[in-house]
């Protein structure tokens, strides 16, 4: 498929939406009813994107059930995150909650609700009233569907509002100009394996996370980290790779996700004996401390002979107290998950589970208004003209070194808003589009080519397991130097052999394979970024968990990690402690 | 276990054929699973899937004559050979995977997002639990197309015929106590064609991986549609 980047054929936007998850359908709708000339390109029909799959729901003082604040939400999202958030980006977010879900409730999005018919609420991990006090119950939510009723109603009102959709165009690369700036992309039309050229004067990266890198994982296949790795591509760093969270109870050995509304519904967990364990690791929180300690402990405790099951390999979440009727009204979809998938039901019997690799903390580097920045000279945060990012695959930073349940919801919202008004300001300045370069095609063109060369070698499909394994054994829940290291050199190595790797399909129409060679190239980049802040990083904090250094170490290391892509280079920028408008919270110990 | 799979490449086949291909099956695996294996020995082979549990909607399928989700069939529930064809009705771009073009345009024909004409007020509109229930087993909807593509009246009419999913759709609407657009909504789907062509096979409800029930939903607003005109 030999083209020349004069050749593609080319079209023109305000601007280029890349993902059509909550982040990338957020910002298109603000744009779409601001009258810009909006295009979204996925690489799925839209309500495919994987915020389909949330459960549990989203956060927001509203204070339906129990008394809550914007500050409270503020602080337990500041301490979620082991102080590594910053608390500008989070101030904004938990301000403006309230706010953007009473909105998405007026938008069609099917709450369930309270008696008094205002949205139903439930408790979640990590939440508190009054700074630190008694359980809260801030996450609002549509049974455990809440993904799926967000996601498909932001389609509905792009529908209403006219975006301009290219459903199942995988995107390649951005195109950057001399100056730097983002001034669109080079996509790929699945269907018929033909490329197109999206000029843009502005555009946003929403592609979503990166799940996809470990061997057992919550993620749907489509979570690559596909604009991650175009923004490092780009010659634009990574934030806080090694910060990957991994939920409590995945199903064991399968990976499917039961909500932490699970237990926020009063579910819990219990280990061989029939002991409520989490009482030991947090006294006060229990079962609905901050996700990264529930999963350490579920660790330990079978690493410790406590595990349930023959092999001992997992613990058990207990739901049969609570009824078939609070399960069949708040918690239908797990039930029907857990019944397909285990042949039970949760209504009588205990489920296994196990920490799953769930959710990319890290990401593209921006600040509050969806904009790219990277440090330029002496200035840790210049921002990247034309380029923005949100949801997943941005880090605000928000969720720091842990995200709380419920955020990831109300994160692509609010910043999938953000950066829409912001993209919108951008355009009133920038009435046309800047000329078009074709360097950046070039080199897409190159990476196309030489997948067209090979027709022997070593599998795609072989090459991605071997690297969701090394993942998974060095870089999980605890990690060591030695771990780490020797992980490093294995996905340097793994790097290597995907040089050599075979594509042997070279058809246009409908190419899955060509697809998952490009997927797996992307990966690679993300497990590097992930692996080697990972193996730096030097204490423990968040979801970041160094047996070797088990403290956290607020004098040398509260600060952001950036990684390069050339030369593995890793840098480091400060977290941003000023809060907008009330009183920095500084780091204390994290206790639950 | 034995599979028998449509195949068509319009690049390289004058015509579809099958293929078939043994499988070595585990304890708990799901069709999709199946699949994979299949086509991590042979790369060639396309069908569209992501989720792996049933909320996304890509991998809908006809398995051995009847539609559903790759991911959620049990392979230990089908027998041998197991016939995979793509969802029936819809033209083949490759392989399994079809042009779903027509569906989705039926479905943006029913104008499915919630209208409001009064001014919004400052807090969420405020829905009682049972009148938020009447939602129950409508919005659950994951567009999988698994109905619309049994449903012989959509066969005949996919121009004409909105089809099962996009009529649902419409009573999602139509059920919802905060839509303001009940009249337009029912004006709209008048005539012999976009609603009437529904003549209760019922198809598309045995079709569906989600237990939804298009036919009554249908039957719903067949009732106020004759409700209004009286």
């Amino acid at each position: 498929m030999s083209v020349k980047s004069a050749d593609l054929p080319r079209r023109r936007f305000d601007a280029l939406v890349i993902g059509a998850g909550g982040g990338g359908l957020r910002a298109a709708l603000q744009l779409a009813e601001a009258d810009a000339h909006v295009a979204v390109v996925s690489k799925v029909f839209p309500t495919r994107s994987h915020t389909v799959a949330a459960q549990g729901g989203i956060n927001a003082a509203l204070a339906n059930v129990v008394p809550d604040n914007w500050h409270w939400h503020m602080f337990d999202t500041i301490k979620g995150g082991d102080y590594l958030g910053d608390q500008d980006a989070i101030e904004y977010m938990c301000r403006a909650a309230p706010r953007l879900v009473v909105e998405l409730e007026h938008s069609g999005v099917p709450f369930s609700r309270l008696d008094n018919g205002k949205i139903y609420q439930r408790p979640f991990g990590g939440q508190s009233q009054d700074f630190g006090g008694a359980q809260a119950a801030r996450t609002c939510a549509a049974a455990d569907r809440t993904g799926h009723a967000i996601l498909h109603s932001l389609y509905q009102q792009n529908i209403a509002a006219k975006t301009h959709f290219f459903d199942e165009y995988f995107a390649l690369d951005l195109i950057r100009d001399e100056d730097g700036t983002a001034i669109g992309a080079v996509v790929m039309e699945i269907e018929t394996g033909e490329l197109l050229v999206i000029e843009a004067k502005a555009t946003l990266l929403a592609t979503g996370g990166a799940g996809q890198l470990f061997r057992t994982n919550t993620n749907a296949k489509i979570n690559t980290g596909d604009g991650m790795a175009m923004a490092l591509r780009a010659g634009i760093p990574l934030q806080d790779m090694e910060f990957f969270q991994f939920h409590p109870t995945g199903i064991a050995g399968k990976g499917m996700l039961i909500t932490e509304g699970a237990r926020g519904e009063g579910g819990y967990l219990v280990n061989k004996d029939g002991e409520r364990f989490m009482e030991r690791y947090a006294p006060h929180a229990k079962d609905l401390a901050s996700r990264d300690v529930v999963s350490r402990a579920i660790y330990t405790e079978v690493k410790e002979g406590r595990g349930c099951g023959p092999a001992g390999d997992h613990v058990l979440l207990k739901l049969d107290h609570l009824g078939e009727e609070v399960i069949k009204k708040r918690l239908p979809a797990i039930r029907s998950t857990i019944q397909t998938f285990l042949h039970r039901d949760p209504v009588f019997e205990p489920i296994p589970v196990y920490p799953t690799a769930h959710y990319t903390m890290g990401g593209i580097p921006t600040n509050r208004y969806g904009q790219v920045v990277m440090p330029v000279g002496n200035s840790p945060e210049e921002t990247v003209p034309g380029l923005y990012a949100a949801g997943e695959c941005a880090c605000v930073s928000v969720h720091g070194a842990n995200r709380l349940g419920g955020n990831s919801l109300l994160d692509i919202v609010v910043f999938g808003r953000a950066a829409g008004n912001h993209i919108i300001e951008l355009l009133a300045d920038q009435r046309y589009h800047r000329p078009m370069t074709t360097d950046s095609v070039d080199k897409v063109l190159e990476r196309l080519d030489k997948w067209e060369d090979k027709s022997d070698g070593e599998s795609v499909a072989g090459l991605r397991a071997e690297l969701k394994q090394v993942m998974e054994d060095h870089c999980g829940v605890f990690r060591t130097e030695e771990l780490l290291a020797e992980g490093v050199e294995k996905v340097v190595a793994l790097e290597k052999r995907l040089q050599n790797a075979r594509l042997t399909d070279h058809s246009a129409v409908f190419n899955t394979a060509r697809i998952e060679a490009l997927e797996l190239e992307n990966l690679m980049d993300i497990a590097l970024a992930t692996i080697v802040s990972a193996h730096a990083r030097k204490e423990s904090r968040g979801a970041h968990s160094r047996v070797d250094f088990t403290e956290r170490d607020d004098v040398h290391w509260m600060k952001h990690s950036l990684f390069f892509k050339v030369g593995r280079e890793l840098d480091y920028k400060p977290v941003r402690m000023k809060p907008m408008t009330v009183d920095s919270f500084p780091p204390k110990a994290r206790v639950y | 276990m034995r599979f028998s799979i449509y195949r068509y490449n319009p690049e390289t086949d004058d015509q579809p054929y099958y293929r078939d291909y043994e499988v070595d099956v585990t304890p708990g695996m799901m069709l999709r699973d199946a699949l994979l294996k299949i086509q991590a020995d042979d790369e060639s082979f396309a069908f569209r899937h992501s989720c792996g549990e049933g909320v996304c909607g890509s991998d809908g399928l006809n398995i051995n004559g009847k539609n559903g989700l790759a991911c959620v069939t049990a392979v230990d529930t089908l027998t041998e050979p197991v016939e995979i064809n793509p969802l029936p009705g819809r033209p083949v771009i490759r392989d399994l995977v079809v042009d779903m073009t027509q569906f989705y345009t039926q479905y943006r024909a029913v104008k499915p997002y919630l209208i409001v004409k009064d001014p919004e007020p400052e807090e969420e509109y405020r829905q009682s639990p049972e009148d938020r229930e009447k939602l129950d087993g409508l919005y659950e909807c994951i567009l999988c197309g698994c109905c619309s593509t049994s449903c012989p009246s959509f066969w005949w009419n996919p121009e004409k015929f909105h089809g099962p999913a996009a009529l649902l759709q419409s009573y999602r609407f139509l059920a919802d106590s905060r839509d303001q657009a009940t009249e337009e909504r029912l004006e709209a789907l008048e005539g012999p064609y976009k609603l009437f062509r529904c003549h209760s096979i019922m198809n598309c409800t045995n079709a569906c991986p989600k237990e939804l029930n298009p036919t009554k939903a249908i039957g719903n607003i067949k009732k106020m549609i004759l409700k209004q005109s009286t």
